[in-house]
């Protein structure tokens, strides 16, 4: 028998940057705040010794734990989908901060295209051209967004410089850009003598010491090329747990409960009253009665908590009705690597967000008439650190293993570049998530669904956009070349992106979204749902400094709820 | 050649004795009368000492080189026989088992990893498309059983002699054959097999001597990584090529 708890203004289920930031600014105002973390409490002092690649890098240790819940997956409708049994494509995260703390730092603004992106692909190429797609605007634009973003900006200390076709900011940077390596800049000797415009990548990692909004101080970045996957343990990345929880917590207002899992949003079909959670540890469940409850955990658990808990309208592919689970979009991420016999670089040397970025080919930088997709994505050469078992680059030939496998990555572990990119994604209508029919979590709840895979439009754009890397690739002088593999069908095994979005998008109208532009629930008025679940496509950038934004933009609702009611847009 | 080498080399000869004399292939050992899982610790006249056990270059006893899954030294020579092809000794250095790739490998089976506690086991179980990922009743330390006796078996089947006594080539030939999935195995593909085998090794090579393998930071000398560095803050925009001796996590706590 579940123990009900006292009540609370507002509850928050998963305590990441979404969930820490609302816990922060909620809590400033006075309101009373439960955040619900499944996950255990960890910071600074718990990465003590973490410069363990296998630990880390390879064993997943501050992964979600796939043996208590998982997702399933399945190419296409007709197929049978079976459980993500191991990690692999992405890295769900778990525990204080989320993936917030081990993440890489790449922090970005969405582009002004990527909020209106129908009517102004409509407006400029004719409806023609987004055929097969479901895309739509996001009900808010980018000038409507920009404070917010700049908000995001200095609480996690992001260090840049404006570039030319990058979004319009209204401020500067809060820190100068990370350092000039001999890579980026032989990355943007090459992009300029192609006529694009280079930059150095917005970094969450501090490029100075550094004090935010919230009075965290944050450590300058040493470059010690544990970061993606790592916590950590000098406080120089821009993490929830350094820059926003203390805060939340100092305002006394704040109570995180950790271990807490919550299986169920309590409701009347009209409002939420609670939720109901498990205690991981004892098992013992308890019932948090609350006027606001808060979804701020990952895109898979904040579509699979409304669905398990019957909170809005399930989204149906045949008919395209309803709105949850919908327009699930991933990344598409064309690449070249190249091979440079004669020089050796530091390429064991860096930090998770170092590197230089253009942005030609993204959005609807360069023109689109005569090419057969849309949107394109953000071009970077990322000096994160290569690491000895993760990093085994070798030109395409080289057998899988044995004497010339061994030969080659050696070799060329300190000889290898990669271009990266932040390719965009679309969303179509047999792309989506719902609830699995036959396995479950270890609390006996269904699992998420996952239905996904590469479209057509996908492939145009990473052929084009392979090109275009290759071709910098080769400005850069490499002895030779890999070349680009095909984009089939997409596979859950290699890992890609940990960007995935969708499944409780925004939108103007409640017809096609399932959250208005403060992310609240259209059906259900207190409920607010956060993240890159939020998103209607995926733009052609890393998504945090997106989820920044609307989190900032999303407690601004809440407050705002709080004092009036009703639905705010 | 340095006493480092001397003392590699010494573990090489003990380690071919073992092979060579038969010990393993035949079933001398068999009997339980010496215990030893591989002869690893042994002498010529096969007696376990610990003066005579392996050392990591500084004079002490390196406790790691020790069976914590395996029971059985007819396996363990298999899979020696396996990562060494994998991971070979040449031109450019250390092999697996210099590397002591088998005991990471051994110590990874006997724990989270080889058993798969920390990811999703429940059934039903179906074998899947190329795209839905592993997808085997069997955990890791199982798969291994499974995959190292059908090494022994076909390689029985195809040239009459145990996978460990057989040529480079030859093995080549089998393991290559199980890669490409043209092997039955029960419960699991033997590309899966094929697949964790050397994932395993290369992790054997580069994981953090405090694992049992990458023996010495022999793996990361290789490949000119320095290990746990605290910080490159001073060297990051260095024009040259930077060499740095590496470090392991035991510098955390010595």
């Amino acid at each position: 028998m579940a123990k009900t708890l006292p009540k609370t203004d507002a509850v928050i289920v998963g305590v990441g940057w979404a969930g820490g930031i609302i816990a922060a600014e909620l809590g400033k105002q006075g309101l009373k705040v439960v955040g619900l973390e499944r996950g255990k409490e960890r910071g600074v002092k718990d990465y003590y010794v973490v410069h363990d690649e296998l630990r880390y890098g390879i064993r997943y240790e501050l992964m979600q734990d796939l043996s208590k819940e998982t997702i399933t997956f399945r190419n296409h409708g007709k197929e049978r989908a079976l459980p993500m049994r191991q990690l692999g494509s992405f890295l769900l995260g778990e525990g204080l901060g989320g993936s917030g703390v081990h993440w890489n730092g790449h922090t970005f603004r969405f582009l002004p295209y990527d909020f209106e992106i129908k009517s102004q692909t409509v407006k400029k190429y004719g409806e023609s051209k987004i055929k097969g797609l479901q895309i739509q605007d996001w009900g808010i634009t980018y000038d409507e967004l920009e404070p917010y973003f700049y908000e995001f900006e200095k609480d996690a200390g992001i260090g840049g410089e404006e570039g030319e076709l990058g979004p319009k900011r209204a401020d500067p940077f809060p820190n100068p850009p990370m350092k000039e390596t001999p890579i980026t800049a032989r990355f943007k000797k090459a992009a300029k003598s192609l006529g694009m415009k280079p930059y150095q990548m917005p970094s969450g990692n501090m490029s100075e010491a550094y004090e935010n909004q919230y009075g965290a101080k944050l450590a300058p970045c040493q470059y010690c090329a544990f970061c993606e996957r790592f916590g950590c343990e000098y406080g120089a990345k821009a993490d929830p747990t350094v820059a926003v929880i203390p805060f939340a917590k100092e305002t006394g207002n704040v109570d995180i409960r950790n271990f807490a899992n919550v299986t169920e949003i309590i409701h009347d079909g009209k409002k939420a009253t609670g939720v109901r959670y498990v205690d991981v540890q004892t098992k013992e469940e308890f019932i948090q009665p609350a006027e606001m409850v808060i979804l701020t955990s990952y895109v898979m658990n904040n579509t699979r908590l409304l669905l398990t808990s019957k909170l809005g309208r399930p989204y149906n592919p045949d008919t395209g009705t309803g709105v949850i689970g919908k327009n699930y979009c991933y990344q598409i991420l064309p690449g070249s690597a190249g091979f440079f016999d004669e020089e050796q670089f530091n390429t064991f040397m860096g930090a998770g967000a170092l590197g230089a970025t253009v942005d030609d080919y993204n959005g609807d930088n360069f023109d689109h008439s005569d090419l057969d997709f849309i949107h394109g994505g953000s071009i970077s050469i990322n000096q994160s650190g290569y690491r000895p078992i993760q990093y085994n680059m070798v030109p395409a030939d080289t057998p899988k293993w044995g004497s010339k496998f061994k030969e080659n990555s050696i070799k060329y572990f300190t000889r290898a570049l990669s271009i990266g990119t932040q390719g965009a994604s679309m969303p179509v209508k047999h792309n989506f998530m719902d609830l699995d029919p036959s396995y479950k979590d270890a609390y006996g709840l269904p699992l998420l669904r996952l239905t996904y895979d590469f479209t057509e439009q996908d492939k145009n754009l990473y052929n084009y956009i392979g090109k275009i890397t290759g071709n910098i690739m080769k400005e850069m002088g490499p002895s030779k070349i890999n070349d680009r593999q095909q984009l089939e069908h997409y596979d859950i095994v290699p890992y890609q992106t940990t960007h995935n979005t969708g499944g409780v998008i925004m939108g103007a109208e409640p017809e096609t979204s399932a959250v208005n532009n403060y992310l609240q629930m259209w059906d259900a008025e207190n409920v607010f749902v956060v993240g890159a679940s939020a998103f209607p496509h995926n733009g052609g950038y890393n998504p945090t400094g997106t989820v920044g934004a609307l989190a900032y933009r999303a407690a601004e609702g809440i407050i705002k709820y709080s004092k009036e009611g009703g639905l705010l847009a | 050649m340095s006493e480092h080498e001397q003392k590699q080399e010494s573990t090489m000869s003990r380690r071919r004795f073992i092979r060579n004399s038969g010990l393993v292939a035949g079933g001398l050992v068999g009997g339980g009368i010496l215990g030893g899982l591989i002869g690893a610790n042994m002498n010529k006249d096969g007696t376990a000492t610990e003066e005579n056990a392996h050392t990591n270059g500084h004079d002490q006893v390196t406790y790691q080189q020790s069976p914590l899954y395996f029971t059985n030294p007819e396996t363990f020579g298999i899979l020696q026989a396996a990562v060494e092809r994998i991971y070979p000794k040449d031109e450019n250095g250390p092999g697996a088992n210099d590397l002591d790739v088998p005991f990471f490998i051994d110590h990874q089976l006997a724990g989270s990893w080889g058993n798969n506690t920390r990811e999703y086991m429940q059934g039903p179980f179906f074998p899947g498309s190329n795209f839905q990922g592993y997808q085997s009743p069997l955990k890791r330390h199982e798969v291994f059983d499974v995959g190292l006796a059908a090494l022994q078996t076909y390689s029985n089947e195809k040239f009459k002699k145990p996978f460990a006594e057989l040529e480079g080539e030859q093995q080549d030939e089998i393991l290559t054959a199980f890669e490409e999935d043209k092997v039955k195995l029960r419960g699991v593909t033997s590309r899966t097999f094929f697949n964790i085998l050397r994932a395993a090794t290369i992790e054997g090579v580069y994981a953090d001597p405090a694992y049992a393998g990458n023996k010495n930071m022999e793996g990361w000398k290789m490949k000119d990584f320095p290990g746990h560095q605290m910080s490159y803050i001073n060297q990051i925009e260095s024009e040259k090529f930077v060499k740095i001796k590496p470090n392991s996590l035991h510098s955390y706590t010595k």
